[in-house]
């Protein structure tokens, strides 16, 4: 990818935000924070005491080698997973004191690939997003209909709502999952590896897409210049640890990409976001 | 409700009430749509019937309890199915997987060919008693290993095949001849017995099991793309699945007590009414019971008149009926990839 590509996206304008602060501390109570939490799978960690506060609004990417705690960490914030020890809260209450419903009305999750057997159109799986809103034994409101509609509009696909889910491309069926999240009207967005079966125009468009949006964005991603391009602020997952967190700029260094990814590349700076070259293998 | 609904509904609707005021008039008996509508005002206190006790009699104790029992169970075994479908995320699923089936067979059987309950308990009784067992021993199977939809439905599957097995084991070593046709004709589904108290407890069964399905209607939709995504919608997904597991059963239990395991219904009929109004569950449940009813009543009638005086098994008809019904449906709704 070209480095310079990057200015070209929108960005959103945040005058009315405070000033950011490098290094998030846990201590922040407004939106959704992670507590050291920790959790184990078959007699190991998976997540050790990490600690995650995104600033309301930002967009926060979480790199790391597979199988080192990114997508646990994600399952965790959206309170699909209850922590080992330490407390994901939102506004200051544990998620596990709260309503299942009551968290989905807030926090929206986006999956690495859906699928589904289900005849669904584009329609149904964007109104999928109402369902923490609605009540049983209740008709649609209109306040149903506007969220949706609102939902196919800011991604585009109103043309499309009666198009059949099976005959989508991956980065439509991403895209239509997107809309649905924000079906569900959240103040929080998390994806896991959204990008990862999608070929680069896509990827660029997703991105586009989700950090547009006045939403708290957590992002688990693979790619570093996606990420440095992307994100406000990015935290690096080691065997379930935090090995680095801060701007991009601060993150992606020489030696952070030699130490966790075990690999030689070159970082320049052409810009205010850092851009990296990979070289080899160190091992 | 929009117009596409209520139209729907008033379709619905006036097909049952066509194909049950019909259906009861076809036997060997002759009997017109007026003779039922007399006969039912008689038995409801107004008025008397014109109608002499034995046609009375043929309308109000043989064929109005047998159509709405076929009504009730046609009904009840689709809304199943449909729900099983959806909770298990499983095409294949059926009122029967979760085992419920043999296990009525089987308590049937005990109490009619090794006699268990001295003749105080009645071949329903047990059916009911073995299916709730069987489901018992799935509940606690799949919970055992794990909790999953996968074991859930393999589960089900041991189940089946372990009452089957005794069922089998039961009737070859115990029965003699006229027995075993008598346990036979059960198996593959009648309605022949149909009486009154079974039509007004599988209804009373089928109204409350349909009224929480239909609070449930959203959740289901939930389920679509997997319990985790059900989960992120903001979905109990494990209470859901027992309070659906559970309902589900006691309505199929009720259901194969009075009318034996009439097969095909609740794998078929959902698919049937997807392929009509799509997979969203508020108007999908109503609409496969009304479609599993009135299939049903006309199974029931050609099972009843085919090869009169004898009667064939209801649960053979459904299949040889059904199966080319449900590819044509298949067919019709194919892919365009």
């Amino acid at each position: 990818m070209r480095p310079g590509a990057r200015d070209d996206r929108p960005r959103r304008p945040r005058p009315a935000q405070p000033p950011r602060r490098p290094h998030e501390g846990p201590q922040q109570s407004e939106g959704l924070c992670a507590d050291r939490v920790s959790r184990g799978a078959h007699g190991h960690l998976i997540l050790d005491g990490v600690s995650l506060a995104p600033e309301p609004g930002s967009t926060v990417g979480l790199l790391g080698p597979n199988g080192s705690g990114k997508s646990t960490l994600l399952r965790l914030l959206a309170g699909v997973l209850a922590p080992a020890s330490g407390v994901v809260t939102l506004d200051g209450s544990p998620l596990t004191a709260l309503h299942r419903r009551d968290i989905a009305r807030r926090v929206a999750v986006v999956e690495q690939q859906a699928d589904t057997q289900v005849e669904l159109s584009v329609l149904d799986v964007v109104r999928l997003g109402r369902v923490p809103h609605r009540r049983a034994w209740t008709p649609v409101s209109a306040e149903d209909e506007r969220a949706v509609h609102e939902a196919l509009d800011r991604t585009g696909l109103t043309d499309r709502a009666d198009q059949s889910w099976h005959t989508l491309s991956g980065g439509e069926r991403q895209r239509v999952q997107i809309a649905r999240a924000l079906a569900q009207q959240p103040r929080e967005l998390l994806l896991d590896e959204p990008t990862n079966h999608l070929d680069i125009q896509h990827q660029l468009e997703l991105l586009n897409l989700v950090t547009g949006l006045r939403v708290t964005t957590v992002i688990a991603l693979h790619d570093l210049n996606l990420a440095a391009q992307y994100c406000d602020a990015l935290l690096v997952l080691r065997e379930g640890r935090v090995v680095a967190r801060g701007t991009p700029r601060d993150v992606l260094t020489e030696e952070l990409i030699a130490e966790v990814y075990g690999v030689r590349a070159a970082v320049t700076c052409p810009g205010d976001r850092p851009h990296v070259r990979y070289l080899g293998t160190l091992r | 409700m929009t117009t596409r609904g209520l139209v729907l509904a008033v379709t619905g609707l006036a097909l049952l009430y066509g194909s049950l005021a019909v259906a009861i008039t076809i036997g060997p008996a002759d009997i017109r749509v007026g003779d039922v509508w007399s006969a039912v005002a008689a038995h409801l206190g107004w008025g008397s019937t014109g109608l002499s006790p034995v046609r009375d009699g043929i309308v109000w104790q043989l064929r109005l309890p047998r159509t709405l029992l076929a009504a009730v169970c046609g009904a009840g075994l689709a809304v199943c199915g449909a729900v099983m479908q959806s909770l298990l995320r499983n095409p294949l699923a059926d009122p029967f997987v979760l085992g419920v089936s043999s296990g009525a067979s089987t308590g049937a059987v005990a109490v009619v060919v090794l006699g268990i309950g001295g003749g105080a308990v009645s071949l329903s009784a047990g059916a009911f008693v073995g299916a709730l067992l069987s489901f018992a021993l799935v509940l606690l199977l799949s919970h055992t290993l794990g909790g999953t939809t996968d074991r859930v439905v393999l589960s089900g599957v041991a189940s089946m095949q372990l009452f089957s097995a005794l069922t089998s084991f039961v009737v070859l070593t115990a029965a003699d001849a006229e027995t075993t046709r008598g346990v036979l004709f059960w198996l593959l589904g009648s309605l022949g017995g149909a009486g009154w108290t079974d039509v007004w407890v599988c209804l009373g069964v089928l109204v409350v099991a349909l009224l929480v399905c239909l609070g449930y209607a959203r959740v289901l939709d939930a389920f679509a793309f997997g319990q985790d995504a059900a989960a992120a919608l903001g979905v109990s997904v494990a209470r859901t699945r027992l309070v659906l597991l559970c309902v589900t059963a006691l309505l199929t239990a009720a259901l194969v007590a009075s009318a034996g395991a009439v097969g095909f219904v609740g794998l078929v009929l959902p698919h049937a009414a997807r392929a009509l109004v799509g997979p969203g569950h508020v108007r999908l449940l109503p609409v496969a019971a009304l479609a599993g009813a009135v299939f049903l009543v006309w199974v029931d009638t050609l099972a009843r008149t085919v090869l009169d005086p004898q009667e064939v098994p209801v649960g053979v008809v459904t299949s040889l009926i059904g199966v080319p019904a449900f590819v044509l449906v298949l067919y019709r709704t194919r892919r365009a990839r």
